[in-house]
């Protein structure tokens, strides 16, 4: 057995294993960290694919920055395990099979014998020179350069409309307001209040 | 040697996990948005794989997009979450039923 081949295992079982712990999860933050175990898993499992640029992307953004936002998410919101909880298995049957099925039709299209090693060769190990960032960026600033600008617009959009969707108008704001500065009044500013003199206290 | 069959049914075991995943956390929305990054996960690996087997580097490039999406999807999603949480006090889905759908 190849080196190669015994990393795809560990990498694959490591995934495996961690996506299915990851949706029997009962605490949503064990559920968070072992969907980051997943996704370096599957970085893994890229970098054998020699797809180093993504791999790293995926760790760097999903990890970074996704898997943050969601830790950021579930320990602000003080959700209630125990509401939750109560209805997990009521669907765990439906979801179980639905899965099987799904496997056993996906291994008889995937099988060796449309996708084996004798139907798709396995193509040969680039020299250690090569780099995959200048290989993607050559086809991505060309070929695909207007999809990519698309990208960029779409993350603008989602970065407007998630600060619109929770951004908090009123009491906490503390913007101006010009027409109300310009219109103010002396009276509004200082209130003369007469106190009546009160007896000087005697002093012991 | 791997094959790029085994490469594929490890990506359709991840992608099965991930879509019972979502029948059995049915209620917890938090927790339906992870199971589709796992989805998500699972099917840029196939997208790699048939990249590398085919020596196409345009698989690769579908990947960064589909990246991009589901990072925006993500950010979106949240945000909508917290501001149901806000308004509701609760992230179950069967609160959210004004619809009577």
């Amino acid at each position: 057995m190849e080196f190669t081949s015994v990393l795809f295992y560990v990498f694959g079982f490591c995934f495996v294993v961690s996506a299915a712990l990851m949706v029997t999860a009962r605490n949503t933050m064990k559920a968070a960290m072992l969907l980051i175990l997943s996704f370096f898993s599957a970085a893994s499992i890229w970098l054998l694919l020699e797809a180093e640029f993504l791999a790293v992307t995926l760790i760097l953004v999903y990890v970074g920055a996704v898997m943050v936002l969601f830790l950021f998410v579930i320990k602000m919101l003080d959700v209630d395990q125990s509401t939750l909880r109560a209805k997990f298995t009521k669907y765990l049957p439906l979801g179980i099979v639905v899965a099987a099925i799904v496997i056993a039709q996906m291994a008889l299209v995937l099988s060796a014998g449309q996708f084996g090693l004798d139907v798709v060769a396995e193509p040969a190990r680039h020299a250690a020179d090569y780099s995959n960032i200048t290989e993607l960026a050559n086809v991505l600033y060309t070929a695909y350069v207007y999809p990519f600008e698309l990208a960029a617009v779409l993350l603008l959009i989602a970065i407007i409309a998630a600060i619109t969707l929770v951004h908090r108008k009123g009491s906490r704001s503390k913007k101006q307001d010009v027409s109300e500065q310009v219109n103010v009044q002396a009276k509004d500013r200082m209130r003369i209040v007469s106190i009546p003199s009160g007896k000087r206290k005697e002093s012991k | 040697m791997i094959a790029l069959s085994d490469y594929l049914i490890l990506s359709a075991i991840v992608f099965c996990i991930g879509l019972a995943g979502i029948f059995i956390n049915r209620t917890n929305i938090i927790m339906l948005l992870m199971c589709v990054e796992l989805i998500l996960a699972a099917v840029n690996t196939n997208f790699i794989a048939f990249s590398y087997y085919s020596g196409d580097v345009a698989g690769q490039i579908f990947v960064f997009f589909i990246l991009t999406v589901a990072a925006a999807e993500v950010a979106i999603g949240l945000a909508i979450l917290t501001l149901m949480y806000r308004n509701r006090g609760s992230i179950d889905v069967d609160v959210t039923n004004s619809l009577k759908g």
